[in-house]
């Protein structure tokens, strides 16, 4: 092994998506400063390659909610939103936000640009009532576009199916309607090019997305899903449909084949590879992780990778040669995909077990979100009653540091493991 | 011969357990934890040496558990209780496959194999209803020794509805049914069926397999029994020395582990033991 390539290749997509992060905000901050409009958007279904046409810079409020709980200023933003009037209840990512909204767009990563426009899907039900804050607090055009979800479990309409082409043909109608109104509210034409251009990139993305997580069947995994792969996915939203986030990603995959050809792993020793499920604790982001990796534990894939990249996992890529028909199919598989991810996910985790070498589940509702949270323990019924796995179901929060208890999650941690020691022990007898 | 102790801190009291070789329990103690948590693991610990006649160096493995089982600060390593009263309920009661164990800050379900290997568990989260910190609040609240709650909860004939899941509202609650004139014994009665009902739905969450067993403090609190056993319409099994499951548990770890490392001593091949 060259040790000089290994330095240069090795941990490149950690320092990459950082600094490629940085200069997101950066580049946020600036347009916040100049006074130019920006596209508030969500991780599923964020419509980003469009939205470059119109040079429109898209504000993941998501993003941004969750980056005050990893700087450890979150309980500040919930308490402003709260003083306002909102519930402990309500989802933690929106009180965030309405408190980064109430203080002008002052956020910890700088100063985040107002709204000209909201994109929203259905895939998360709280989107449309958050997006209503923005269209009172601004009075700005608020755009939802409705993707027909799976009408049962396995039961997607594909290409080929009528129903498939009924689907299509909806998404797209609002796709020209979304078209429209953002030549209405930037003055700037429709560039077809443009949006091929776009599109060329996020497929690259796409392309790469899917082969990073294919590769993670690598023993000793190639990076943990939640902390690494968080990094990742940070990148597939915040430049899908750029350049450089193409780049990221080829470079992406040469790492971690590099890696998996020289049997360099995130753990120097890896004994149980687990799934998780969910949205992560970001209170205690680093802290939530070691409690796994002390016992030798690493998260080989995660539902959130699949959601939260608005499906990019599945690798859908456009044809060009029919951008707007195609980016109407893609959106709806896509974003298809990512609520599945969050409803049905049972069916694709029992299909991980074997080719992901899976030793455990690790199922974490959070408190403040009802959406992803509320089908996990069906889910999880469903996927032990369908194979002998160890499973494992901790509660917590991805903002709210008061339902986060550390003590009681490491006594759940610790049983786990010791139940997946002796489980290994008794088989191996 | 060789002794093993298992000590298990728990937020209310710390227990220790010392056996022999044949699993035999020849020492135990009980105390309450208070404010220093290492002197009280310590303490226990002494006292159970003492009880067994035993010193300290004869003990050849100790296994610290329970909510301070880091701070068990002479022992060996440390197992969560959720393990260990699923090893000492099974080692108590060999056909036991469910266990609910309800400690002072926390209630347990727990499934385990006949081996005592856990299948699955559920806790209460981040809210002391159902545990014995709730009986404490209506102790409290009815100016009743705590001992005496389940010997009167018995004789209740119309028990009250407690419908409130908050153990610091729980005491005005009960003093509402007070002023409305309700018996003591109803009250407490439903005091009881309310902590059995959240525990049953942990195990429900778990799955009910019989036999299901009774352990942790509270078990031995007659009242809380019944109120299970009509809850679940079958009979936990309850021993005398239930209050001591999870230490048991953990030094049934500890005698694992000198068990294993003679065995890794004649042979190479990974130690036959367990956990620890």
């Amino acid at each position: 092994m060259d040790e000089q390539q290994t330095a240069t290749i090795v941990g490149r997509g950690h320092d990459e998506g950082a600094r490629l992060f940085r200069e997101w905000f950066e580049g946020l901050n600036a347009s916040a400063e100049r006074g130019d409009p920006a596209a508030y958007v969500f991780v599923m279904g964020s419509m980003a390659e469009l939205l470059r046409v119109f040079d429109l810079p898209v504000v993941f409020p998501e993003i941004n909610s969750l980056q005050t709980a990893i700087r450890r200023v979150a309980h500040e933003y919930l308490n402003q939103a709260e003083d306002y009037g909102y519930s402990p209840d309500i989802c933690g990512y929106v009180k965030a936000d309405v408190a980064v909204q109430l203080r002008g767009g002052v956020h910890p990563m700088g100063l985040i640009p107002k709204p000209a426009i909201a994109v929203l899907t259905n895939a998360c039900n709280t989107y449309i009532k958050w997006a209503e804050i923005w269209e009172r607090m601004y009075g700005v055009p608020v755009f939802t576009l409705d993707i027909p979800g799976t009408r049962a479990a396995g039961t997607q309409t594909w290409p080929g199916d009528r129903d498939f082409k009924n689907d299509c043909d909806y998404v797209a109608a609002q796709i020209k309607e979304l078209i429209s109104l953002c030549e209405k509210v930037t003055g700037k034409k429709f560039d077809i090019d443009k949006l091929r251009e776009a599109m060329h990139h996020a497929n690259a993305m796409s392309r790469g997305w899917k082969r990073v997580l294919e590769l993670n069947t690598n023993r000793p995994s190639l990076f943990n899903a939640v902390t690494d792969g968080t990094i990742y996915l940070g990148v597939s939203n915040a430049f899908r449909g750029a350049e450089e986030g193409a780049k990221y990603f080829d470079d992406l995959v040469e790492e971690m084949e590099y890696k998996a050809a020289h049997g360099i792993g995130t753990l120097v020793d890896e004994k149980h590879r687990l799934i998780f499920v969910g949205v992560p604790c970001y209170p205690i982001f680093r802290r939530f992780n070691e409690l796994f990796s002390e016992w030798g534990g690493t998260f080989v894939n995660s539902t959130y990778l699949w959601f939260a990249a608005g499906g990019a996992n599945r690798g859908f890529e456009y044809d060009l040669a029919r951008p707007l028909e195609s980016l109407a199919e893609g959106t709806l598989i896509s974003v298809r995909d990512a609520m599945d991810s969050m409803f049905y996910q049972d069916q694709a985790l029992a299909e991980m077990i074997e080719p992901f070498h899976v030793d455990g589940v690790v199922y974490h509702p959070i408190k403040s979100c009802r959406t992803v949270s509320t089908g996990l323990a069906d889910n999880r019924r469903a996927l032990m009653a369908s194979r002998d796995i160890a499973s494992l179901f901790i509660e917590s929060d991805m903002m709210d540091r008061r339902v986060v208890s550390e003590a009681q999650l490491k006594n759940r941690v610790d049983a786990f493991f010791e139940g997946l020691e002796s489980r290994r022990l008794a088989a191996s007898r | 011969m060789s002794y093993a102790a298992g000590v298990d801190v728990g937020s209310t009291q710390t227990k220790a357990v010392i056996i022999d070789e044949s699993q035999r329990i020849v020492g135990r103690a009980l105390i309450d934890t208070g404010a220093n948590v290492v002197a009280a693991a310590e303490r226990s610990f002494a006292e159970a040496l003492a009880s067994a006649e035993l010193q300290e160096p004869e003990v050849e493995y100790i296994v610290g558990t329970g909510y301070g089982r880091y701070r068990v600060t002479f022992g060996n390593t440390q197992v969560t209780e959720i393990s260990c009263h699923g090893r000492g309920a099974v080692h108590m009661f060999p056909g036991t496959r469910t266990v609910v164990d309800m400690g002072g800050q926390d209630t347990k379900a727990i499934r385990v194999r006949p081996t005592g290997e856990i299948v699955d568990f559920c806790m209460n989260d981040k809210c002391a209803a159902g545990t014995g910190r709730f009986l404490g609040a209506a102790s409290a609240a009815l100016d009743i020794p705590l001992s005496e709650l389940g010997g009167i909860a018995l004789k209740a004939e119309r028990p009250v509805r407690i419908s409130t899941t908050c153990t610091v509202f729980a005491e005005s609650e009960i003093l509402s049914w007070l002023g409305k004139g309700k018996k003591i014994e109803d009250i407490l009665g439903g005091v009881h069926h309310s902590i059995a009902g959240r525990s049953i739905g942990l195990l429900r969450r778990v799955g009910i397999e019989e036999e299901v067993t009774f352990t942790g403090g509270v078990a031995r609190n007659i009242g809380m029994i019944d109120a299970l056993n009509r809850g679940l319409g079958l009979k936990v099994n309850v021993s005398e020395d239930s209050h001591f499951m999870g230490a048991l548990g953990a030094a049934l770890f500890a005698l694992d582990h000198i068990f294993a490392s003679r065995e890794a001593s004649h042979a190479p091949a990974e130690a036959a033991g367990a956990l620890v």
